[in-house]
């Protein structure tokens, strides 16, 4: 960490990254739905307008399928585009340029050219908003050969990667949840990146191995504070990328706990904890002590009234339950 | 050339030799490449979807004619005729039709996926409607760089029923964005006849509420292609807006292959009767009557240029055929830069 670090909120590290960025690069631009409102995008795009103009940061109409185009062109034409959808939910209108074009672009002219575009969803789930207005849609995105998926937890990791993901040649999905926007820790002052591609255990332990990314690592660190007063230790490692997964960090801490619990905030089928899971079965299996577990999202749509809310969602408490039930600990 | 007779050429217009010569030699070569892949695709040598641009070569030839290397291009599935008309290389054509590892897109990309960045062709994809946006963007990126240069998407009738079509209007008309749509309205979205799948049969006056600058030219008349566009470029760089450019025109071919017949059996249902009027208007054979008509040209020196390239398309066949595929080993290669 940096000696001019300081406290900064997870939203707050997002605009640094921004104007840094911006400052530094001309080719840098932003766009999509609600950058002139803290109401879509909170303190992300403060003042950006006022520092860089109209022409570079571009609020829309709600025309997913053009804007996502036009910031996926753009790339091509040798910009970098960042293409903002406040709710995530949004950006399948935008699929066809990120999936048919983005995502193959580099492949299907054999190298000829490459798209520099960042296509960042911000998840903004609970508050009684329903199944279009909750989303977690990275496993989907994970899927598609091309595409790189982050998903910082930290203050530090929200700049470091949105400045990695800006830099990268390729077509990078950054997803982040609005849950995190007020989470406040030291940031470095100056312009850095977090390498895509590397997770990093956030909390040392010996007794199981906690995958996580995005906002339940921060639920998983509470819960492992919460288990240490029960005599459990466990490791909390924060994938930080969700595509290139980073297997071998995975395949180490296991080894050195021998359990693994597995924690996405999206569904539980062909998710990303499902691959997880099966990275750790196919190299790692002899080290288990135990059978594997999943915590997710169930299989269902987001329910609207808080009676539904609260047993669809994972907490710290949540977490705490399963771990203590795969130990044998009361 | 007798059943020649439909197209006249504006007569008021005096332009120089060259330029005519390097029009009818554009067309000629894309017709003469297109009419090229016919046996290797019969006989299975390609066998890649190949979509055939014979008979529209008067849209890219005059489009890009107005075009300089800053400007930026997009395609389709059929576009074959782009590619060539804004300088892409024949040979790294013909190789990537044929899937080498020759060809513009290492053979990566086949027939439908064609690109030749260093001359402004920033690529081809066959789903269609979705380069539109791509378009937008990179007239955006010319936008924010205030570089002068304009970005155009050609796409079909068929592409206009894709909705982002309307959402780049709008968006391009509230911004004054340098970009030119370039629809080629041939009547047929694939198999479809443009009466079952518009309302109306015409494209141009879909950009009307949008504010976009809108023409409609006959598309298989090259100097009113090559007039429209310029008044279309000439807006972009005065920094006035877009413009939407509909030119009727019609493929000889069928959608796909020859005569949609890749999986070996004729499948083009359009009317024998249509198929011979719009023969009549063939945008080539009408041009080199009116050069020789006209006395720009004598037949001896037209015959010579088609003969030259002729042996040009048959050459690069050749070493197409003799190249290499992609190495089974390079499978993984280019998933990332």
């Amino acid at each position: 960490m940096s000696s001019n670090s300081r406290s900064l909120k997870y939203s707050r590290a997002i605009n640094e990254a921004f104007v840094q960025l911006m400052t530094a690069d001309p080719s840098v631009f932003i766009i999509g739905q609600g950058v002139k409102s803290p109401w879509y995008v909170g303190q992300t795009c403060a003042g950006l307008i006022d520092q860089f103009g109209e022409t570079r940061v571009i609020d829309t109409p709600v025309s997913e399928n053009a804007m996502t185009g036009a910031a996926v062109g753009a790339a091509i034409a040798g910009m970098k585009a960042v293409s903002v959808h406040p709710r995530m939910d949004f950006a399948l209108y935008g699929l066809d340029p990120v999936i048919n074009e983005a995502a193959n672009w580099h492949y299907m002219f054999g190298g000829a050219a490459s798209v520099p575009v960042v296509v960042w969803g911000i998840i903004n789930r609970k508050g009684e908003q329903g199944a279009q207005h909750s989303q977690a849609l990275h496993a989907m995105f994970a899927q598609i050969p091309g595409l790189k998926v982050v998903a910082p937890a930290t203050p530090y990791d929200a700049k470091g990667l949105m400045v990695a993901a800006i830099n990268d040649p390729n077509p990078v999905i950054f997803v982040d949840d609005r849950w995190l926007y007020d989470f406040e820790d030291d940031v470095p002052e100056e312009l850095y990146e977090s390498e895509i591609g590397k997770a990093q255990v956030l909390k040392q332990g010996t007794d199981l191995t906690i995958v996580t990314s995005s906002y339940l690592t921060q639920e998983s660190l509470k819960a492992a504070a919460i288990l240490a007063d029960s005599g459990v230790d466990v490791e909390v490692l924060d994938l930080r990328t969700i595509k290139p997964l980073d297997v071998p960090a995975i395949l180490a801490s296991v080894r050195s706990t021998g359990r693994l619990l597995a924690i996405d905030g999206g569904w539980r089928s062909f998710g990303v904890a499902a691959e997880i899971v099966a990275v750790v079965s196919e190299e790692a299996f002899e080290v288990l002590k135990s059978p594997v577990r999943r915590l997710t999202l169930p299989d269902l749509p987001a329910p609207a009234s808080r009676s539904l809310e609260d047993p669809y969602y994972i907490t710290s408490e949540s977490i705490v339950e399963v771990v203590k039930s795969m130990l044998n600990v009361n | 050339m007798s059943d020649v007779r439909k197209i006249k050429y504006p007569q008021s217009t005096s332009y120089p030799k060259e330029f005519h010569w390097s029009l009818l030699e554009t067309m000629v070569l894309i017709r003469r490449c297109e009419e090229s892949f016919i046996d290797p695709i019969l006989d299975r040598r390609i066998q890649c979807p190949v979509h055939l641009y014979s008979g529209e070569e008067a849209i890219a030839a005059g489009v890009c004619a107005c075009l300089t290397p800053e400007d930026t291009v997009f395609g389709n599935h059929r576009s074959h005729g782009h590619y060539l008309a804004k300088g892409g290389d024949l040979y790294g054509l013909i190789a990537e039709v044929y899937c080498k590892e020759d060809g513009c897109s290492r053979g990566r990309g086949g027939s439908m996926h064609l690109i030749s960045k260093e001359n402004g062709f920033l690529g081809a994809v066959p789903i269609v409607g979705g380069t539109i946006a791509l378009a937008l963007g990179a007239a955006l990126a010319h936008q924010i760089r205030d570089n002068n240069a304009v970005a155009v998407a050609f796409f079909g009738d068929g592409a206009a029923g894709e909705g982002v079509l309307y959402e780049v209007m709008n968006f391009a008309g509230i911004h004054d964005i340098p970009l030119i749509l370039v629809c080629e309205n041939n009547l047929y979205s694939t198999h479809m006849p443009i009466r079952e799948i518009r309302c109306r049969d015409t494209l141009f006056d879909t950009a009307i509420p949008f504010d976009v600058r809108t023409i409609r030219e006959e598309g298989n008349n090259v100097l009113k292609v090559y007039e429209a566009t310029r008044t279309a470029v000439a807006h972009c760089r005065e920094k006035k807006g877009p413009v939407f450019l509909e030119f009727s025109t019609y493929r000889q071919r069928g959608h796909v292959g020859p005569n949609d017949n890749i999986q070996g059996s004729q499948t083009d249902i359009r009317p024998p009767e249509e198929i011979r009027e719009w023969l009549t208007r063939d945008p080539i054979a009408n041009y080199k009557k009116f050069l020789i008509t006209e006395e720009i040209f004598r037949t001896e020196e037209i015959d010579e240029m088609d003969a030259m390239i002729i042996d040009r398309v048959k050459q690069a066949h050749k070493k197409a055929e003799q190249a290499n595929r992609p190495a089974p080993e390079d499978l993984p290669k280019y998933v990332f830069k």
